[in-house]
């Protein structure tokens, strides 16, 4: 219906954006004037050390915590609006799976919360369980899958409302080398299929270099943007980029941003 | 192999060994009483006992059934009224500021003691004192373990629900009360016991003449030693009853628990 003006409109807009969190010790600036724009359908990744923000700028576009300036819009509303209207759905580093429910129920939540029926709920959770290749596991409870598997029922959770925006806190950041890289490419699968925009935020570089179109460099102290790396793989996300000499180059040119950066070496926690 | 054996003997022997203690307790006592004749008056042998709990079993069980359901009445009463106490305290500051000196009030009197005013207050043929005693023992360790288990929400998952826009009410629905279900339960089972003892020694006090505890009272004082006893058994089968079923549900509920 108003599909042209959906892709006219950003998934994010930030202007200006800062957060200052009020410490024991006083005021601590968290993030300090990020102008970031996220086109419909584009993938961003957030990178940089601890303390850069990246996590906060998230939450603040979550609208899990607000920000103390500037201007952020999510589909050209208010955060809060964009949260109540379930514009986004949300994955974190941990899976946050309720123990108590199965599979199909933490996938089928976000749509109970917001009154869906039934018969709709069934339907939509065959449909994402098919998408994230757990069709077989809908009946199990949380602790009888692996941390890989209930990543992946947490994906599907934040795409149950068919959100045009998907946001993702180092959702691989707990998992071992090998499910990471399976589900990395998982990822880029559904994200096409779905053709959601993603605000992800990371650690490793060759995971943003992988999955982005965009990868945007932080730096702690006071938290901000102090790069923005385009990425040219639109398309051919598959096991052989991840060896041509075009991924080494644009994964040595995120660590020299990253490294431009004064503080320390990325990676470390 | 050797493992699976092992195994398997340690089950055989978890059931063995109290099983034979059972036997061995019970044959000393045999000896001690019968053979021996060496026993106080008030100690009558086993097999005493066990007549006069067949012979009597008609008006044992219509006792039992009147202690047992003071218990349950008074578990059930401080029960709802520790969740609903708990959940305003959960809910509101200022109500947690009010309730926690009430609690620590109750918790720290002895319930027992003021048993006898109550039963006076509610007359001598009301059951009413009795479940008040259970029901004041009850609610303390259930209102403490519920207080607590509706604080145990992992940030991850208060996250997610707001993410997600879910109400207070739904959040509380969706998130706090399936947390603090284990809690629940695990103040259930430590009030039931209390519960059953509660109204078994509130009845000690004064009240109608049936239940538990006032035959035992009763048949101790008029000498009858066995039949005294048989009344502990049937107190005892309360006991474990009550225990049995809270602890089915605590095992229940932490099956799948957060953590």
């Amino acid at each position: 219906m108003e599909h042209g003006r959906a892709d006219a409109v950003h998934a994010v807009e930030a202007s200006g954006v800062g957060k200052v969190f009020a410490g024991r010790a006083g005021e601590v600036v968290a993030l300090t004037d990020v102008d970031l724009t996220v086109r419909a359908g584009e993938f961003v990744s957030l990178i940089g050390p601890s303390g850069c923000g990246k996590s906060t700028l998230l939450r603040l576009i979550a609208d899990l915590d607000g920000a103390s300036s500037g201007a952020l819009t999510v589909f050209g509303k208010p955060a809060h609006q964009a949260r109540l209207d379930q514009d986004y759905g949300i994955a974190f580093q941990q899976a946050g799976l309720l123990p108590w429910r199965t599979v199909a129920e933490n996938i089928a939540l976000p749509l109970e919360l917001h009154r869906v029926g039934r018969e709709q709920r069934r339907a939509r959770v065959a449909e994402l369980a098919e998408l994230v290749h757990l069709g077989d596991f809908v009946d199990r409870h949380p602790d009888q899958l692996s941390g890989g598997m209930q990543q992946r029922v947490a994906i599907a959770r934040a795409l149950a409302a068919s959100p045009k925006l998907l946001l993702m806190d180092e959702p691989f950041g707990a998992l071992d080398e090998m499910t990471r890289e399976y589900l990395q490419s998982e990822l880029t699968r559904i994200a096409a299929e779905t053709g959601a925009a993603v605000v992800f935020v990371t650690h490793s570089i060759p995971e943003a270099v992988f999955l982005s179109d965009r990868v945007v460099v932080m730096s702690p102290r006071p938290g901000r943007i102090t790069d923005i790396v385009e990425m040219p793989f639109a398309g051919e996300r598959d096991e052989a980029l991840r060896e041509s000499p075009a991924y080494f180059e644009r994964v040595t040119a995120v660590r020299e941003a990253l490294h431009g950066a004064p503080v320390e070496r990325a990676n470390e926690r | 192999m050797s493992a699976v054996t092992a195994g398997a003997r340690d089950g055989w022997l978890r059931v063995a060994a109290p099983v034979a203690v059972g036997v061995l307790g019970l044959l000393l006592w045999i000896l001690v009483v019968d053979v021996l004749e060496a026993a106080p008056r008030m100690l009558p042998s086993p097999t005493a006992i066990a007549e006069e709990l067949v012979l009597r079993s008609g008006i044992i069980a219509e006792d039992m059934a009147v202690t047992a359901t003071n218990a349950l009445l008074g578990l059930g009463v401080g029960a709802v009224a520790a969740l609903v106490l708990a959940g305003l305290a959960v809910a509101s500051r200022p109500v947690d500021g009010m309730l926690a000196p009430i609690v620590a009030a109750i918790a720290v009197v002895p319930i027992v003691a003021v048993t006898p005013i109550l039963n006076t207050m509610f007359g001598a043929s009301s059951q009413f004192g009795r479940v008040a005693v259970a029901a004041l023992a009850a609610f303390v360790p259930i209102f403490v373990n519920v207080l607590r288990g509706l604080r145990q929400t992992r940030p991850v998952h208060r996250d997610l629900l707001r993410a997600s826009a879910a109400t207070g009410w739904q959040r509380f629905r969706v998130l706090t009360l399936p947390t603090a279900l284990p809690y629940l339960t695990t103040g259930l089972r430590i009030a039931g016991s209390l519960a059953v003892i509660s109204a078994l020694v509130a009845e000690y006090f004064g009240g109608p003449a049936d239940g538990i505890g006032t035959a035992i009272a009763t048949y101790a004082k008029s000498g009858r030693a066995s039949l005294a006893w048989a009344y502990v058994a049937g107190g005892i089968a309360i006991g474990l009853l009550f225990f049995l079923v809270t602890a089915l549900l605590e095992r229940l509920a932490t099956r799948r628990s957060p953590q």
